[in-house]
């Protein structure tokens, strides 16, 4: 099992690299930062005193890769690869382009995201497996027909409608809760209905949909058959043998987004104003501040990897079949 | 004419999909799963629906020099049809079928007084005398005017017809659904288009442009985010795929971390980096995007460039894992043994068999990349803010829903136009889904 493990972590410490080359080329190679000091400063004729002094307040005014003009190990340290890049494995982000301290607004802002994120995941996953487990228990009926073809559109209706129809229907005509903002503390629960309640019913459709399909495969198995012809009722056997092998891959699924889930959700967040990592990012990229964005990119790829990992990791505990070869 | 880059990959497209329906139709194993589609009444109907859009979209994507205005300003075949409605501006917003302006403003009267009113539309039911009263009856009596022009073209064209013709055109299982949703869709285009010359038909929005224009302009965006993207992102997955599953060894390995390192970067993230990255370019680059038109075009090229790369990996991965199975099968294993180059043996053995899974997921794919644009547009990471989308007619009007009396429209005309649009798409991919996958040969 440790052995395993240390295989994976192994693993994943390349593809972070590769994460970190990619996002380097993209925000330093592509464009270089002369090109970034004249977008932010704005105007088309800047000076390059203008220029230099962007790029040193911000340590942009090194060599990529390599300097010459340092002793020894300093020739690749002092450059913008090793300064911004690398030093990203350290969870050390910076500063951002505006001033701020990176790493300590993340730690400030992932928990607002988190109490959005988690009670909706939590939420969606109860209403969408009992739905499916409903629909499943009446298939080959006008009653799931009308349930697929009510999912189907449930579908095709854009998230910004479901939000945008929320806020107006429960937050300006009922008044129930406020349409938007963010409180600390237990006060935030009145905040932080509408959103939750408006994700789950956005992922209805999709989520209603594969997880039908998951118990219908498992349906057709022949463990079910037996159970059927033991005697089991149709609720027994769905309750009790079909849920319980369906919760392997629903569990998995379930892992690999955990860690993402401090990230929070970008229109979600900007919508209900709630002052999250995602509401952060979009501030950002409408700033266009490079720092964040980068430190974000670098930031969700880490948290992916770990729910990789972790899926890894689950797999060998909920099924015993897996070996770990 | 003057031919765009998103104008050339979208004739470059139809050019493909007519030859992808022309290959699949002389498969002999792709036979069965085409006539179940062909028999399936809601993949027939479905699919005459997205073919409208088609048209539409295809008619909005000929352009040419506008010779009126003797700059470079391009219009399109579409922009020609709907000229009523390009020029019908107003001041600002006015509800649909709507005679009066949304808010109130000084009017002068004829004897010189003037007067705190909604003033009268200077288009939208311009030569009614009497608005109030007489507007419903017009709009009613132009509606049916249309409807009955397409009943009475349609029905002479019917009557044409012989006898046997007739039968032919009934006969097939999903013929009535498709004359069906013809009829409609084509009942419906007149008679707005029809109506849109007296009226806006879906309203105005906030600088006094017909809402109903818009919409329709912004199906072409949808289609080409929705369809050029899988242009760029199905080569790389199938030839990724194929090749990491068939060669197994270091080409696999090298295949499988390119994918998971792309996957593991959050996909709104790495489009939003790579966004910021062309405007950063454009902007340091003004003098080749000079003309507005052209800018948009490119961002619009550029949004499907990158939606592509970053959205190839799904595919690939499945690919692979097909091409696994595929390749320890008897009939692979005896082209090897026989001495087939390994090109020919991914060309005639593994290729045809994977068709169904990328047919598929194209299809599947499509709808969900609709509706991204609408959010990427919201976030300002998507297409120009120039481009008609219905993300930006969205984005527009959402601020709007705060106003009192509520500005409704916009969003209302994004809304059907999206819906429909997707759910189109939606239930025919579950369609070809049913019939091309051959694990739900029961359902």
């Amino acid at each position: 099992m440790i052995n395993y493990l240390i295989r994976r972590l192994l693993y994943a410490l390349p593809l972070l690299m590769a994460v970190n080359v990619l996002t380097f080329v993209l925000f330093f190679v592509v464009n270089s930062p002369d090109d970034m000091a004249r977008m932010q400063l704005g105007q088309k004729r800047v000076t390059e005193q203008a220029i230099a002094n962007w790029k040193h307040q911000h340590g942009y005014d090194l060599p990529l890769l390599f300097n010459s003009d340092e002793q020894g190990a300093k020739q690749l340290t002092t450059t913008i690869f090793y300064q911004k890049s690398v030093n990203l494995f350290l969870f050390d982000f910076g500063i951002s382009d505006s001033g701020r301290n990176i790493g300590a607004d993340i730690q400030q802002r992932m928990w607002p995201s988190l109490a959005l994120a988690l009670p909706s995941l939590i939420v969606g996953l109860l209403v969408n497996i009992s739905l499916a487990l409903f629909m499943v228990l009446f298939r080959n009926s006008y009653l799931e027909l009308g349930g697929s073809v009510l999912l189907v559109m449930l579908m095709s209706i854009s998230s910004l409608f479901y939000i945008i129809g929320g806020q107006f229907l429960i937050g300006k005509l009922l008044k129930w809760v406020p349409i938007s903002g963010y409180d600390s503390g237990w006060s935030a629960i009145k905040f932080l209905m509408l959103p939750v309640m408006i994700s789950v019913v956005a992922g209805i459709g999709s989520g209603v949909r594969w997880y039908r399909s998951l118990f219908l495969e498992e349906v057709e198995k022949d463990y079910v058959r037996t159970a059927r012809a033991k005697g089991l009722s149709e609720t027994q056997v769905l309750f009790k043998h079909v849920l319980q092998n369906a919760m392997i891959p629903i569990l998995t699924g379930v892992v690999v987004v955990l860690p993402l889930l401090f990230m929070g959700s970008l229109i979600m967040e900007s919508f209900f104003s709630i002052p999250g990592l995602g509401s952060y990012t979009i501030d950002a990229i409408n700033r266009q501040d490079f720092a964040i964005v980068r430190s974000m990119v670098f930031l969700g790829s880490v948290l992916y990897i770990a729910g990789l990992l972790l899926t890894d990791i689950s797999y060998t505990l909920v099924d015993p079949r897996v070996r770990l070869s | 004419m003057l031919v765009l880059w998103t104008d050339a990959l979208i004739y470059l497209l139809v050019l493909a999909s007519l030859g992808l329906v022309w290959y699949l139709s002389r498969q002999q194993t792709m036979r069965r799963p085409l006539t179940k589609l062909l028999s399936s009444p809601v993949a027939m109907a479905t699919l005459t629906l997205l073919l409208c859009f088609g048209l539409i979209g295809l008619l909005d994507s000929i352009h040419f020099k506008n010779t009126e205005s003797n700059g470079n300003e391009a219009i399109s075949v579409l922009d020609r049809a709907c000229d009523a409605m390009r020029s019908h501006g107003e001041k600002t917003y006015s509800e649909p079928f709507a005679a009066y302006l949304y808010s109130k403003e000084t009017i002068t009267q004829p004897d010189g007084s003037t007067r705190w009113d909604y003033p009268r539309l200077k288009h939208g039911g311009a030569d009614l005398q009497n608005p109030d009263t007489d507007l419903m009856a017009d709009v009613i009596t132009k509606a049916s005017l249309g409807v009955v022009k397409v009943v009475l073209v349609l029905g002479l064209l019917i009557w044409l017809l012989t006898k046997a013709n007739r039968r032919l055109l009934w006969q097939p299982p999903s013929a009535k659904a498709v004359w069906l949703v013809l009829s409609l869709v084509i009942t419906l285009t007149y008679s707005l288009w029809l109506l849109s010359n007296d009226y806006h038909v879906f309203g105005t929005d906030k600088v006094g442009e017909d809402v109903f224009y818009q919409a329709l302009k912004s199906i072409r965006t949808g289609l080409v985010i929705g369809c050029l993207t899988t242009l760029v992102m199905l080569p790389l997955a199938i030839v990724f795929g194929i090749m990491a599953g068939f060669f197994k060894v270091w080409i696999d390995d090298l295949i499988q971390f390119i994918y998971t390192t792309l996957n593991s970067i959050p996909s709104v993230l790495l489009i939003a980096a790579s966004i910021l990255m062309v405007q950063v370019y454009m902007t340091n680059h003004a003098e080749d995007f000079n003309n507005l038109l052209v800018r948009a075009d490119m961002r619009l090229l550029f949004l499907c460039l990158i939606l592509g790369v970053t959205s190839w990996t799904g595919l690939c991965r499945m690919l692979r894992a097909e091409t696994l199975k595929l390749r320890e099968m008897e009939y692979v294993q005896a082209a090897q043994a026989l001495g087939v180059k390994p090109a020919m043996i991914l060309y005639r053995h593994i290729l045809p068999n994977v068709m169904h899974i990328v047919l598929i997921s194209v299809v599947l794919d499509f709808s969900s990349l609709v509706l991204a644009e609408a959010v990427l547009s919201y976030i300002n990471i998507g297409v120009d803010p120039t481009t008609h989308s219905w993300g930006n007619m969205i984005n527009g009007a959402r601020l709007e829903m705060a106003r009192e009396p509520v500005v409704w429209w916009s969003l209302a005309a994004a809304f059907v136009f999206m819906f429909s649009l997707v759910l189109a798409a939606n239930l025919f991919a579950d369609s070809v889904r049913d019939a091309f996958d051959p694990r739900r040969e029961g359902f």
